[in-house]
């Protein structure tokens, strides 16, 4: 007798979140990110942005196998249906994996934040992606609930050109105007921070983008 | 001894040697090709040759290799790792000093016909011109036609890397003298127009036979083993046997659950996973109906060795215990408690894993490469919303993984040999 003839299929939800259960075997239940490790927060994060990192794997401008294993033999179509349903996730953000930095480092990552480096013509970080670090619609993502060695690698990527967005790549100019101390500063800060209650990205810039981002639509 | 050879006449005889072994080389390389000139250089493209050339370009996967990640239609730069080095893809498009343009479709012809550049130098056999010889000339027309429609793309070919000796052309001659003779495909008689038609598109345009048939020391596939499976060099990925019905063999399947497969890269016994993924999302999923029924007829037509099982070494009761419960953890909640596989309202969704063939087949790498990568099948107009596998290479150990594995090719029936986790290491 065929072993296979031996029992009905399990009974299985037709639902997107039982379809993307490779997903959170590294970016947590849900997405929302797990309180140790490496892989960032999905959760929540604008469609726009999330779409933009999926389509940046799949056409090499983002560089981590097991993303462009999973991503390279999808269409358009369905990258935006998963890029929604993660967007439209509103789950509570884990307490803040960074804790007890120096106080000088916070102080310095603090004010690159919010006020950004003038003398070198750094913007804040806070001029693009929200007043409250939580992101902008349609496509500039929340930086609250990222794990400091992401964020740190992140930057790094942009310098060496590991991580690219489309053209004109505004991230890339920023983190190669950032000193590696001020990079790890501004990480240690965010890293720090507990997410605001409703962390949901605001709905529109307050003011005009600092530099232009061929990833965020004018 | 009476034979006393002289040093000159020891180095004259060598010297005659070398030559009449460097003329027959130098001749095995071209034999079978027509004169360029034979051909009208004027080459007019009508718009059904160009639309011809596009669906066979898919038919032949050729973007495959020739668009790079992110890069230009066609414009190749994509490395192909190989044993021996990295080959570097061509451009394709139309650009007359990088690319194509001042191509003649005569120098086409010889590239797909007999693996030789415009120029004349050798071609690398990762371009799967052993296959390609058989296309027809007006099916490499049609290909032309279309290539030469693209947008031209100025972007340099890549020098390859190869290693010594294989990055000498002298190397590749000797190569192509023991190992490629230009061919065309033969149309068998006693067969329907039918499988001749799938014969023709598996043998030539597909090449399946580029990752299904196993290859010799020197990297080239053996006609004798034709499609009786391969390990795909440097990929982990091994390409299941046309023609054992414990593989890949598809005798026994219905033409439906095949054109499934190829259509939409998933059947309820299973899905394309890994290269087969990219083969079904950039190539057979836009084959036409006929096409498809021609590569079943063709595929379903293949002897069938008869299964071959390694004996199965009895698993102890602790490891069986262990594997069964890293399994409830792990991998019931979607192949189900006794691997029955899941069905969710649309029909089955997760393979079942009880009488699977890629969970039985000998070699384990690709059941550990499917627990440690996880993965999707491709999205296709049949599956456009595929469900995924999860990739347990990050929260299991290679131990746990070996006694997970070992345990599904061991319950419910099935019987294969034990994965160990110095497999599962060298799968990862």
């Amino acid at each position: 007798m065929s072993a296979a003839s031996a029992g009905s299929p399990q009974a299985v939800p037709d639902t997107l979140a039982q379809r993307m259960q490779p997903c959170i075997a590294c970016h947590g239940k849900e997405g929302r990110a797990t309180q140790e490790g490496f892989f960032p927060r999905i959760a929540g994060k604008p469609a726009g942005y999330l779409y933009n990192q999926l389509d940046n794997f799949r056409s090499g401008r983002r560089a981590y196998p097991t993303m462009t294993y999973f991503v390279e033999q999808m269409s358009d179509a369905y990258l935006h249906e998963i890029a929604d349903h993660f967007a439209a996730l509103d789950l509570p953000y884990a307490p803040p994996q960074t804790v007890g930095a120096a106080a000088d480092e916070l102080a310095r990552g603090e004010a690159l934040v919010r006020q950004g480096d003038a003398a070198h013509g750094v913007p804040a970080c806070a001029q693009c992606h929200g007043a409250t670090m939580t992101g902008v619609l349609p496509a500039i993502p929340g930086l609250l609930g990222l794990p400091r060695g992401y964020l740190v690698e992140q930057f790094g990527a942009w310098r060496t050109g590991q991580r690219k967005a489309l053209a004109p790549d505004c991230m890339a100019r920023v983190a190669t105007m950032l000193t590696p101390t001020d990079i790890t500063a501004v990480a240690t800060w965010l890293s720090s921070q507990p997410a605001a209650v409703g962390p949901a990205p605001a709905a529109s810039l307050a003011r005009p983008l600092p530099l232009t981002c061929g990833s965020v639509p004018p | 001894m009476r034979m006393r050879l002289s040093w000159p006449r020891l180095v004259l005889a060598l010297a005659l040697l070398i030559a009449l072994a460097a003329a027959l080389v130098a001749w095995l390389n071209v034999r079978g090709e027509d004169a360029l000139t034979g051909f009208a250089d004027s080459f007019a493209a009508t718009p059904e040759q160009v639309a011809r050339g596009a669906y066979l370009a898919r038919a032949g996967n050729c973007a495959a290799c020739h668009t790079d990640r992110g890069g230009a239609a066609y414009a190749g730069g994509k490395g192909i790792a190989t044993p021996f080095g990295t080959v570097y893809a061509s451009n394709l498009t139309p650009d007359a000093r990088t690319g194509i343009g001042s191509w003649s479709a005569a120098q086409f012809w010889r590239a797909l016909h007999n693996g030789r550049s415009a120029d004349g130098h050798l071609l690398y056999p990762a371009f799967p011109y052993p296959n390609f010889t058989e296309i027809t000339r007006t099916d490499a027309d049609a290909l032309f036609a279309f290539l030469r429609s693209q947008v031209p793309v100025a972007q340099a070919n890549r020098v390859h890397a190869l290693r010594f000796p294989y990055n000498l052309q002298a190397s590749l001659a000797v190569w192509r003298a023991l190992f490629f003779t230009p061919g065309v495909y033969e149309p068998q008689p006693a067969q329907s127009p039918q499988w001749n038609r799938g014969a023709y598109l598996v043998r030539a345009l597909g090449h399946c036979a580029a990752c299904h048939s196993p290859r010799n020391a020197f990297g080239a596939t053996r006609d004798s083993l034709e499609l009786s499976g391969g390990l795909i060099p440097l990929q982990n990925w091994y390409a299941p046997s046309l023609t054992s019905s414990a593989e890949a063999g598809v005798a026994d399947w219905s033409d439906a659950e095949v054109a499934a497969l190829l259509k939409t890269g998933f059947t309820p016994r299973g899905a394309a996973l890994g290269p087969m993924a990219e083969v079904v999302f950039r190539s057979t999923q836009y084959l036409d109906d006929a096409d498809v029924a021609a590569m079943t007829a063709f595929l379903k037509s293949l002897p069938q060795a008869p299964a071959h099982r390694a004996a199965t070494p009895a698993i102890g009761k602790e490891a069986f215990a262990h594997g069964a419960a890293l399994y409830e953890d792990h991998c019931a909640s979607c192949h189900g408690a006794s691997g029955e596989g899941g069905r969710s309202p649309q029909g089955v969704v997760y393979a079942p894993l009880a009488g699977n063939r890629k969970v039985l087949l000998e070699s384990p790498a690709n059941l550990i490469h499917i627990v440690v990568n996880g993965g999707f099948p491709p999205t296709t107009a049949g599956n456009p919303r595929p469900y995924g596998m999860p990739p347990f290479g990050p929260s299991l150990k290679d131990e746990e993984i070996a006694v997970l594995s070992t345990y599904v090719r061991a319950a419910w029936g099935n019987a294969a040999p034990a994965v160990s986790a110095l497999d599962v290491l060298e799968g990862r």
